[in-house]
């Protein structure tokens, strides 16, 4: 039995294969029509089924030459970053543009090979000013320095 | 003439303050944005296409053409300087610029760069305004079978042609197009794969793919590996080229400009094909070509000429035909569709001001590249050595901002964070995004031409064959197939 962790192309083929099975499985919903009169499940009806065979196809292959990913999943920084993205939209409308901007920052920096707490302080005065001069006084964009939107 | 009268309107347009002011504003942001470590002419744009989008239409494209020079210029001072390319395009300069700066001669590499692309950008531009008309009122005559089989082909050619692997690039297009199908149907009215939520009903917003796939995923690719960097650390004295190197120059400009311009149009190859292409056509003319690799400075202006010129002449398919032949003018197209102008074939006679506009201010555009870069060069290189740890945290801020002022919506926030992640694992198992793209900006067109076409048949597909232009692209689709996906294959099965 080969080593299947980390097999590129197994991944890979998985991750069509899901793809392509859950737009066909959720297209059944959807009027087919007749290739004359295509119906909204027509179109991807059809590019699911070639998903999913393209999946089947580098699954395949993962399985024969298996390849392994180049390096490790960076979970981390992953985890990180997308924390970072969330907590902006979740604070913005409740807590205003500037703890918005604050957050976002000291979270994505954290994602960083080294964080030095000092410098992420600066980092974080300076671009919060330079992103409330440039979007709310600059495109007039009506989110609220602090506080709640509502 | 025609022509003359036409460029006259142009840069009538162009030549008015306002448009100069977003121009400027544009080839600047691109260039600062651009020459950044680490951040490619595709992430400057998804980061800075939420600005434009508060602009009237055509400050919007003017800003956004300028963006995109500048920042196709940033990426090959870093590509001189550092030896890092900020997208496939530049990296063949980086194999003979990287090397003259290395010997001390940083400041004519930058010179003989930004001559170069000066030249090409020119010639394309022109190029432009001669063929845009005629091949547009050519694409006049286009059916829907016609888009349907032009689209193909320019989505097979994308998913072929990438640096990877040809059938996951195809996957990818099929990925794309599927995002794309997401929202209403516009013939039935009926709303896909919107889970039921009223924001999904609207489609998901390009900006969004785009920063997700591009530049969410690449700084979480960037901070996970752990290479060091070397960053140049000399100064840039003495910029202009001596005679010998402008008489060494000349030839390889003329030469990469051509190729450039050839492969520019062509749908799915794009920049980075092209400089590659030229640099081995010089390589292989050269009377020593063991000085290439070495600092050679026909290295650095044949590539530098060809991706600028095929840069340029890209506009030609997307503004006449409104096909994208490369991701970055995917994000183009559709930027334009989001300020509501349509492109195709109509876009010339409907709003003329817009066409011709664009077209002299991507002369202005690349003459201020010049003005800017030569000069400035100093500070570009100052620019070079902020850390990165300083910008992935600025980049992340400016992304959520955008994001959220396109609709005001923290939904388009979380689905920018969610594309991220599925952008970091598709690279990751060493997916191309940039087909992706492609497909998620053509599919909506696609999908209404291709039933379009079919209902015109009566339901039978070989209407695409026995109309003739429709047969020529989808003979040219099966081609481009065959030739590129065979070799691999054999390749393939004599190594296993």
């Amino acid at each position: 039995m080969p080593d299947l962790r980390n097999n590129r192309d197994l991944i890979a083929g998985l991750l069509f294969i899901v793809l392509g099975g859950l737009a066909v499985v959720l297209a059944r919903d959807y009027p087919f029509g007749t290739t004359m009169r295509m119906g909204p499940g027509y179109f991807p009806t059809v590019l699911g089924v070639i998903l999913f065979l393209f999946g089947l196809y580098v699954l395949a292959r993962g399985l024969r030459t298996g390849e392994k990913l180049k390096g490790e999943w960076g979970w981390k920084p992953l985890v990180l970053i997308t924390l970072s993205i969330v907590l902006f939209g979740v604070l913005l409308d409740r807590a205003g543009m500037i703890p918005a901007s604050v957050a976002t920052l000291f979270v994505a920096a954290a994602a960083g090979r080294e964080f030095r707490f000092k410098e992420v302080l600066i980092l974080a005065v300076v671009m919060t000013a330079f992103s409330v001069a440039v979007f709310l006084w600059g495109l007039k964009l009506p989110y609220p320095l602090i506080g709640s939107h509502y | 003439m025609d022509l003359l009268s036409n460029l006259a309107l142009g840069f009538g347009v162009a030549f008015s303050l306002q448009n100069l002011v977003y121009c400027f504003a544009g080839v600047a942001l691109g260039t600062l944005i651009g020459v950044l470590p680490g951040v490619g002419p595709l992430v400057t744009i998804a980061m800075l296409f939420p600005i434009t989008f508060h602009l009237p239409a055509i400050p919007a494209i003017i800003m956004l053409a300028g963006i995109f020079y500048g920042a196709q210029y940033g990426g090959s001072t870093t590509s001189i300087l550092v030896n890092l390319p900020g997208e496939t395009a530049s990296a063949v300069t980086c194999i003979d610029g990287y090397q003259m700066a290395r010997q001390g001669r940083a400041g004519p590499a930058l010179a003989t760069a930004a001559l170069a692309s000066f030249f090409a950008g020119c010639v394309g531009t022109l190029l432009i305004a001669l063929a845009g008309p005629t091949l547009g009122e050519w694409a006049l005559k286009f059916g829907a079978a016609e888009y349907t089989s032009l689209m193909l082909m320019a989505l097979v050619a994308s998913a072929v042609m990438t640096q990877g692997d040809a059938l996951k690039g195809l996957a990818m297009v099929v990925v794309g197009l599927l995002i794309g199908v997401v929202g209403v149907d516009v013939n039935s009215g009926m709303a896909r794969y919107s889970f039921g939520i009223p924001e999904l009903v609207d489609g998901v917003g390009f900006t969004v793919v785009a920063v997700g796939l591009f530049a969410v995923a690449e700084i979480v690719l960037n901070l996970e590996s752990r290479e060091p960097r070397e960053v140049y650390s000399g100064r840039v004295t003495g910029l202009m080229p001596t005679a010998r190197d402008i008489k060494d120059a000349a030839w390889p400009t003329l030469r990469g400009t051509a190729v450039g311009a050839c492969f520019g149009i062509l749908p799915g190859t794009g920049p980075a094909l092209s400089s590659f292409a030229t640099y081995m056509l010089e390589k292989k003319i050269a009377r020593d070509p063991s000085r290439f690799g070495r600092g050679a400075i026909e290295g650095v202006a044949a590539p530098e000429a060809a991706n600028n010129a095929s840069a340029q002449t890209a506009f030609i398919p997307m503004l006449t035909l409104g096909i994208p032949a490369t991701a970055t003018m995917a994000l183009m197209l559709a930027a334009l569709t989001l300020q509501g102008i349509a492109t195709g074939p109509q876009v010339m006679l409907e709003k003329p001001d817009l066409f011709w506009g664009l077209i002299a201010s991507m002369w202005i555009g690349n003459c201020l590249l010049v003005v800017l870069n030569l000069p400035l060069v100093g500070l570009w290189v100052k620019l070079l050595t902020v850390p990165y740890r300083w910008l992935f945290p600025s980049i992340i801020l400016f992304c959520s901002i955008g994001n959220y002022s396109v609709n005001n919506n923290p939904f388009d926030v979380y689905l920018v964070a969610l594309i991220g992640v599925l952008g970091y694992v598709l690279v990751k198992l060493e997916c191309e995004p940039a087909p992706l793209l492609l497909g998620y900006v053509l599919g909506p067109l696609l999908e209404e031409n291709l039933r379009r076409a079919m209902l015109i048949a009566r339901g039978d597909p070989t209407v695409f064959f026995t109309r003739p232009i429709s047969a020529v692209f989808m003979i040219a689709t099966v081609l481009i197939f065959v030739i590129m996906v065979l070799p691999a294959a054999r390749a393939m099965r004599r190594r296993t």
